[in-house]
Formats: C-alpha cells, sequence, structure tokens
C-alpha cells in the first residue's frame, strides 16, 4: 500500500536524512538554549536600574542580536561559510550547518529570554537582595526558575524554527531530509519523495510541541 | 539600635531632581515597633530601603546596631542584610517553589547545612501558624497566608530587626488584624525591632509604640504613639488622626452636634491611659445636680494604653455647669466646652 503510494522513495535514505534533521535540530537547540539563555541573562542583566546596569555592554549585546536576528537565513549560511570552513574543517553535511543554524537562532531566543525575564516581578528580586543574595544566586535561585514556563516555551518554538532551518540548509547540501526534498524530490520530479519528507518533518515539528507543552505546563505552578 | 543622621535621598529623574528623603534624623530602640505613616510619595518607601542598603543615601548615615550601613558594601552587606529581613506589601514570594522552599531560601543563601535547614524550617512554619500547608505553592495560598510565608522567610536567618514595607496595605481588615497581632507576638517573643511604613493610622495605632509622620520627605511629626493620637500638631498628623477617631474637633461635628441637642453645654472629655479605667460619670452625677446625657464616645487601644474621648451634653444652671467641669479638671480629665463659632 505504502510502496505504490510512494513508488519512488528510497527508505533507507529517507530513514537516513531524518536521522540528520533530527541531528542538526538537536544540537542546534542545544547550543541555542545555552548561547541564548547567556545574551538574554546578559541583556537583562546590563539594562538600566538592572544589577549589572551597563550602557556599553548593553548597546553591544543588544546590536549583535539584532544583526544576527535579521539577516534572512540563507544568506547567513553564505556569509558564513568561511567561519565554517574553520571551524568544522568543511562546508558539506550535517555538522557544516551546524554553526549557522546556531548564530541565526541563538539571538532569537536570547530576545525571547529577555522577555520572559522582564516578565518576573521586579519585588522578587527585590526580595533576594534584600536577604542577602548574591548576583550569581539571583541568576540561578530567581531569574531561571521564576522564567521557567517561558524559558521552555521559547526554546519550544525556537526548536521548531530550527527544524524549518535545517531544510533551508539543505540546499547548500548540508543533508536531512530537506536535502532529500530539493535533490530527490524536486530536481529529479519525484513528488512522491517530497511529499514524504514533508510528512517526516511535520511529525518532527508535532511531537517538539507536544514535548514543549507538556513540559511547560508542568514547569508552571503559577 | 538604628540611627539616622541627616539622611537625604535624590532622585535624578532625567528632567528634575527629586528628594525622596530630605534630611532625616531619626533614632529606633532595642525592641522597639516603630511606625512611619505618610501618604504615598511621601518618601517611606525610600527611608525604609536605606535602612537595609537596598537604597544608597546622597547624604547622610544608616548606623544599625552599631555597624554603618551606609558604609559597606559587597559581600559585608549582603551579611548585614541577613540580620535585617524585610517583608513586603506584596508578599514578593517565589511562585516555582514551594511554602517549606520559600522559607528555605534565606537559608540557602547563608549557607546553612541543607540537613539544618528542614529543622529551622518546621520551627519556622509552627510560629508563624502555617503548619501543615508545607508543600502548597504560593498560588494556592490568600493573602494572609502568603504574608505569613513572607514573615517566616524573613525570620529564618533570626534577624535584629524586621522592616515590613506596608505588609499589611493588600490585605482585608481582618486579616490585617491577623498577621499585626502575628507581629506583635513576634516582637515580644524574639526582641525583634520592628520599622513599618504605612499609610493606615489603624496600623500605628494597634502595635506601634512611636510614630514618625512624614510628608514630603521630612518627618513633621514624632512621638510616643499615646500622645500623638491625642494631641497631634501637624496638620497631617491630625488628618491620619481622624482615620481611626472620629474625636469631634472638626467644626461640621460641633455644627451637627449642636443642632442635635440645642439645650444645655456640650462637653467633651479626653481620657487617657488609666482615666479610661474609673468610674468618673458615676462620680459625677452622685456629687452634682445636674443632667448628663452621652452624646458620643469611643476608646481606641494602642501598645502604650488606651485613650478615649467622650462628648456629654451637661443640663444645668450656668453655676453648676461650671462647678462640674471643675470637678473633672480636678480629677485630671482634659475637659472643654465645645463652642460653635
Amino acid at each position: 500500500m505504502i510502496e505504490s503510494l510512494f513508488p519512488n522513495v528510497d527508505w533507507e535514505s529517507m530513514w537516513e536524512a531524518t536521522l540528520e534533521t533530527l541531528y542538526m535540530t538537536t544540537i542546534s537547540t542545544l547550543f541555542t538554549f545555552i548561547i541564548g539563555l547567556a545574551l538574554g541573562i546578559l541583556l537583562f542583566l546590563t539594562a538600566p536600574k538592572q544589577l549589572w546596569a551597563n550602557k556599553v555592554v548593553n548597546w553591544l549585546t543588544g546590536a549583535f542580536v539584532n544583526i544576527f536576528r535579521s539577516i534572512p537565513f540563507i544568506i547567513l549560511i553564505i556569509l558564513l561559510i568561511p567561519l565554517t570552513l574553520l571551524l568544522m574543517g568543511t562546508i558539506r553535511g550535517p555538522n557544516a550547518a551546524l554553526p549557522a543554524l546556531i548564530i541565526g537562532s541563538a539571538p532569537f531566543y536570547a530576545r525571547m529570554v529577555l522577555i520572559a525575564l522582564k516578565e518576573i516581578d521586579k519585588g522578587v528580586i527585590e526580595a533576594a537582595r534584600s536577604m542577602g543574595a548574591t548576583t550569581g544566586t539571583i541568576i540561578w535561585k530567581v531569574l531561571l526558575p521564576e522564567s521557567k514556563p517561558a524559558l521552555i516555551s521559547g526554546i519550544t518554538v525556537t526548536a521548531i524554527a530550527l527544524v524549518g532551518y535545517t531544510a533551508m540548509a539543505g540546499i547548500i547540501g548540508a543533508g536531512g531530509l530537506g536535502t532529500l526534498a530539493f535533490l530527490d524530490g524536486f530536481q529529479r520530479s519525484r513528488e512522491d519523495v517530497t511529499l514524504m519528507a514533508t510528512i517526516l518533518i511535520l511529525i518532527i515539528v508535532f511531537i517538539i510541541q507536544y514535548i514543549g507543552d507538556l513540559v511547560t505546563i508542568k514547569a508552571d505552578k503559577r | 539600635m538604628i540611627e539616622l543622621k541627616k539622611v537625604t535621598k535624590k532622585f535624578d529623574t532625567g528632567k528634575a531632581i527629586l528628594t525622596a528623603v530630605d534630611e532625616v534624623d531619626l533614632s529606633i530602640a532595642d525592641g522597639e515597633v516603630f511606625g512611619i505613616i505618610g501618604y504615598s510619595g511621601a518618601g517611606k518607601s525610600t527611608l525604609i530601603r536605606l535602612l537595609n542598603g537596598l537604597e544608597k543615601p546622597t547624604s547622610g548615615t544608616v548606623e544599625i546596631n552599631g555597624q554603618m550601613i551606609t558604609a559597606i558594601k559587597g559581600g559585608e552587606l549582603r551579611k548585614a542584610r541577613q540580620k535585617v529581613s524585610m517583608i513586603f506589601q506584596h508578599f514578593n514570594l517565589l511562585w516555582s517553589r514551594t511554602v517549606k522552599e520559600n522559607i528555605e531560601f534565606p537559608l540557602e543563601i547563608a549557607g546553612v547545612a541543607k540537613s539544618q535547614r528542614g529543622k529551622r524550617v518546621q520551627e519556622l512554619i509552627e510560629l508563624v501558624g502555617l503548619t501543615g500547608r508545607e508543600n502548597a505553592y504560593p498560588s494556592e495560598l490568600s493573602g494572609g497566608q502568603k504574608q505569613r510565608v513572607g514573615i517566616a522567610r524573613a525570620l529564618a536567618n533570626d534577624p535584629e530587626v524586621l522592616l515590613c514595607d506596608e505588609a499589611t496595605s493588600a490585605l482585608d481588615p481582618e486579616t490585617t488584624d491577623a498577621i499585626l497581632d502575628l507581629l506583635v507576638d513576634i516582637n515580644k517573643r524574639l526582641g525583634l525591632t520592628i520599622v513599618l511604613i504605612t499609610h493606615e493610622m489603624h496600623v500605628i495605632r494597634k502595635i506601634c509604640h512611636r510614630v514618625a509622620v512624614m510628608e514630603g520627605g521630612r518627618v513633621v511629626e514624632l512621638g510616643d504613639v499615646l500622645n500623638v493620637f491625642q494631641s497631634p500638631q501637624a496638620e497631617i498628623t491630625k488628618r491620619f488622626v481622624a482615620q481611626v477617631t472620629d474625636n469631634g474637633d472638626s467644626q461640621e461635628t460641633i455644627k451637627n452636634l449642636r443642632e442635635l441637642y440645642p439645650t444645655g453645654e456640650l462637653v467633651k472629655l479626653v481620657f487617657l491611659g488609666e482615666q479610661t479605667e474609673k468610674p468618673l460619670l458615676t462620680k459625677l452625677i452622685r456629687s452634682h445636680s445636674i443632667d448628663v446625657n452621652i452624646v458620643q464616645g469611643n476608646i481606641s487601644h494602642t501598645q502604650r494604653g488606651a485613650y478615649g474621648t467622650l462628648i456629654l451634653q451637661l443640663k444645668g444652671s450656668p453655676a453648676e455647669i461650671e462647678e462640674a467641669l471643675a470637678f473633672l479638671r480636678a480629677e485630671d480629665i482634659q475637659a472643654e466646652v465645645m463652642q460653635n463659632d
């Protein structure tokens, strides 16, 4: 039945492409989470009247975030080719896509982290200060736990965007379902391959969304 | 215990310089419950934050228990803050933590070993009357219960001073009284010095020993609660006192009473402390041949004793009334004839 609906699909390469997409999404989400979190916290703490209020650092971080958030991903990949070559030693395959994926989405997530942190009641931070908490304690025990639901739903949205980016990275030969759909499906006019790749990408997205929603609800005690 | 000398705090709002606290001198004794009352914008929130270094004064010094709060910073200031804790109008609990974990937070900050934290938390939960709610999240608690968690959290590191920032302003009257009773209890049991700011005279009357009235960043009146209630000096203090007692001073009241009781004389008596417990009226009626009619009266209880006012209608000949007044004054009661002008 499935064989007749998708006559041109090579299931082995389809499975391999799925794993590549999952690999790129997982690794880039992980790094995006760490870098975005750090940038977001820096943006928050260096803003006026905050604990590390510093105009210069705040401006520089803000500029970095805004610039890399604004460059269209497909252009960013091309612009980052020299950096990718330097870091990864190649510009082909799933690993080659990682620098562009991370640099493209970390600033995006940093903005979401900033919004999440701004939602925290200022009084709670003041209360922690009044107890004699250090800034480190405030970050780990107040800022992060108190914004947890927003941080999780933010990374869910980012991870889903990253699935889309990995498909786009397929155009330059990063591998994964995007490459398969483009080279094998589009260029060789095998619509069933494109359709199958799309179905798999949708399944990945739905699973990410489902897990993200579940964890967000569990983390929210408000 | 707490000494403020010429403390001034100015804020640069960009357009203008705002003086929130203006050359305030205060001296608060060990174990005292000291109230600061003022309308919003009077500078009381800024003043209370100067006591734990959350705000730095533009000039002047703050000293607590021999330590210059205004001269220390970094680790030393953080250490000092563990002994000057604070509770807030909106409780400021961490919603991501349970009651137990919220109370544990200051102990974590102070570096208390995990094995000892549990026992201390249990003691505090019992002290503030939250037994059974240990594992609830703040969202499952009422306002009064949240403030109890706030108080337990503030007491965790055995502070010497408790700062209360409008601690009851978000609570209904009944809960307010329960929280105030708890604060009095803590003050007596632990000998803790309490400094509170509020805009409700009721709070001052119920638990404070002394009160400072703030207006425009300055302390305009300072004194024992009983004295301030009995004879407020500043115009703003009179308004605050009128919040809790209509002592019949306003022209409006006098005019109304005169219309209701057109005959005889209206006399206002002010009692203080023990005088409220004497059977004065009985004596007055037995020894004088005048008619006495009670028009209005009230007694307020403060931490420093009771005070009350009583308005009487005295009917009789002018000479008899004069005699009655002399009798009251001989008993050390403030008695004045209410004039309608």
